[in-house]
């Protein structure tokens, strides 16, 4: 018995190895080296020296920081929002009776399977001052009279980035719910219909209650990779007209990479974490909820 | 939990009380909000295939030609993409990054995986839950450190930075994914095999791997398409043109100047997108249940 106890050990350790060397390797060091980064002078080329709060001190007076900040925000919200808003919609279209059921999921899923960037590159497109698509079709619908310069002014680059963002966000939230729907007996609308509820009191009190623990992770999976976004970005404004698009990862790979100033890039990577954590532990806590709701099964 | 077609208590789809709905009150609340939904999802890439078989005089001139029609399809652009481009060299790039990188992240995730759910070692639990906050690291607060570290590791510019730096959110989602597939192995097979005097080594090969397959195939092909769809690493990593990868060759290098060039950009997305659709499409199945149950788990 000692020696399959001991035997296990050894055999744990060998099994964690590779996978515990990579991510302390190339996660755990180079988060911490990214914190230290952020009071250092460091520049591509040369190590820099520790400068204490300094690059936090010229953020704080940098307004384009504060607009990249105000940015993330606005993009943050306003698209987690509508990603969640029209994703519970298609859910709930989703779990009714349809023809060619697994077909139309296998399809919804699409802008999310396809590499973001290329996506990105295709709205780039129809957001083309000249050849808009869009712009076309509005007009020769007669609902606009000249083309809309969709990535020339500051709130019309935001909305349309916000609306490539929710376009590919849609189908994960989408699907996700889907799967929350489908463990929801419908003898409990059953139940609540002969009650004398309406559609919207059994969405209210049956369907949402239902879903909440679910929701509630891939919010917090939505939320994080909304915050933390770069490609969108970067594929169709690149934080232009005049940083209005600028979110604080973009601004980070701006200052640091064609910059130079990587102390500073990772300055602003650094100030993203409290945003992650707040976050992290609304998801922890969303789990625990889980577990309560479905009877404390604690494995 | 983690097939929605066998979801707990054979609940169907089609259950409650559907049939209580009239047929032009379907169409108005479903069919019709329904085939908005999938216009809207589905038209840019209609859009990017239009625009990838269209000759020059069409695509810039809507007054004489409609641009949601082709009127005589070429293959030019895809043709200048090809040979005169370094495209190709974009795609062996990728598909080598793509499959090293999965490959020795489900190595490593299996172990991890195996380790923490059978082995049961002091701190197991802690160790998942770490796993679980690594995947909630993003990549954009971690590549500026990464890039002075690959820089200095003298591996920048080259596959092996990219091959390297994946796993680090690859390991922490196919573990987590793995993890879930090996609790709902039953725990006896094994008893039973180290009753009859198996080792561990053979239980897992033997006994618990090939119960797991499914599990595998989805964390490959989730690992597969992560890795083909990455940008920040790839974009920051990697300088030299003949080194990109496909999201980045096409973005950085077919948009010099002030002249785009629409019709090779949309060929580049197409052809970008379509390894993954295609890859895809054969294991939809999979994708779903294993999306839907990483979540649920």
């Amino acid at each position: 018995m000692a020696g399959l106890f001991n035997n296990r050990v050894v055999l744990s350790v060998l099994f964690m190895f590779p996978a515990a060397s990579i991510l302390l390797l190339f996660l755990t060091y180079p988060l911490a080296l990214g914190i230290w980064m952020g009071f250092t002078d460091a520049r591509i080329g040369r190590p820099g020296i520790y400068v204490g709060l300094e690059q936090y001190l010229s953020l704080f007076d940098d307004d384009v920081f504060w607009l990249s900040v105000f940015n993330t925000l606005v993009y943050t919200t306003v698209a987690t929002i509508a990603k969640f808003g029209l994703g519970m919609w298609l859910a709930l279209l989703l779990n009714q009776a349809l023809p060619f059921k697994a077909m139309i999921r296998a399809i919804v899923l699409l802008p999310y399977i396809v590499p973001t960037v290329l996506s990105a590159i295709v709205f780039w497109w129809i957001y083309d001052p000249q050849f808009s698509i869009v712009s076309w079709s509005l007009q020769e619908l007669g609902l606009i009279d000249h083309y809309i310069d969709f990535l020339g002014t500051p709130w019309n680059a935001r909305w349309s980035v916000i609306v490539a963002n929710v376009w590919r966000g849609i189908p994960f939230v989408a699907i996700c719910l889907l799967a929350g729907l489908q463990t929801i007996p419908p003898s409990l609308y059953e139940a609540a219909a002969l009650d004398g509820a309406n559609a919207w009191q059994r969405f209210r009190h049956v369907t949402v209650p239902m879903l909440m623990p679910i929701l509630a992770v891939v919010l917090t999976f939505s939320v994080l990779f909304t915050f933390t976004d770069f490609q969108l970005i970067y594929a169709i404004t690149r934080g232009g007209p005049l940083n209005a698009t600028h979110l604080m990862a973009t601004l980070a790979f701006q200052r640091a990479i064609p910059g130079g100033d990587l102390g500073q890039g990772a300055a602003i990577s650094t100030a993203m974490i409290p945003f992650l954590i707040a976050a992290t532990v609304f998801s922890y806590y969303g789990l625990q909820r889980r577990k309560w709701q479905q009877g404390g099964d604690d494995d | 939990m983690t097939d929605v077609a066998k979801s707990p208590a054979g609940i169907s789809d089609e259950g409650g009380m559907g049939y209580l709905i009239s047929l032009p009150r379907r169409v108005v609340t479903i069919y019709l909000p329904l085939a908005i939904f999938l216009f809207v999802l589905l038209f840019p890439f209609y859009w990017m295939g239009v625009t990838t078989f269209k000759p020059n005089e069409e695509l810039y001139n809507y007054s004489d030609h409609n641009p949601l029609w082709i009127t005589s399809p070429t293959i030019a652009n895809i043709r200048k993409l090809l040979f005169e481009t370094d495209y190709p060299q974009w795609l062996v790039n990728t598909m080598t990054v793509a499959f090293c990188s999965t490959f020795l992240s489900i190595f490593a995730s299996v172990l991890a995986a195996y380790a923490i759910t059978r082995l049961r070692f002091r701190g197991a639990q802690t160790v998942g839950l770490l796993i679980f906050l690594a995947y909630l690291v993003p990549p954009s607060i971690l590549f500026i450190p990464l890039a002075t570290m690959v820089y200095s590791l003298g591996i920048y510019d080259s596959n092996w930075a990219l091959i390297l730096t994946y796993p680090t959110f690859l390991i922490p989602f196919c573990t987590w994914l793995l993890m879930g597939y090996f609790k709902s192995i039953p725990y006896e097979l094994e008893e039973c095999a180290l009753i009859d005097g198996a080792t561990r080594l053979q239980i897992l090969w033997k006994i618990t791997l090939p119960l797991a397959i499914p599990g595998l195939i989805s964390a490959g092909i989730f690992a597969f398409t992560l890795s083909w769809n990455e940008f920040i690493y790839a974009l920051a990593f990697i300088s030299s043109t003949e080194q990109k990868t496909v999201p980045v060759g096409v973005l950085t290098q077919l948009v010099e100047g002030d002249v785009y060039h629409w019709g090779s950009l949309m060929a580049g997305a197409l052809l970008g997108s379509l390894p993954v659709a295609i890859f895809y499409s054969f294991f939809v199945e999979h994708y779903v249940s294993s999306l839907t149950g990483a979540v649920k788990e």
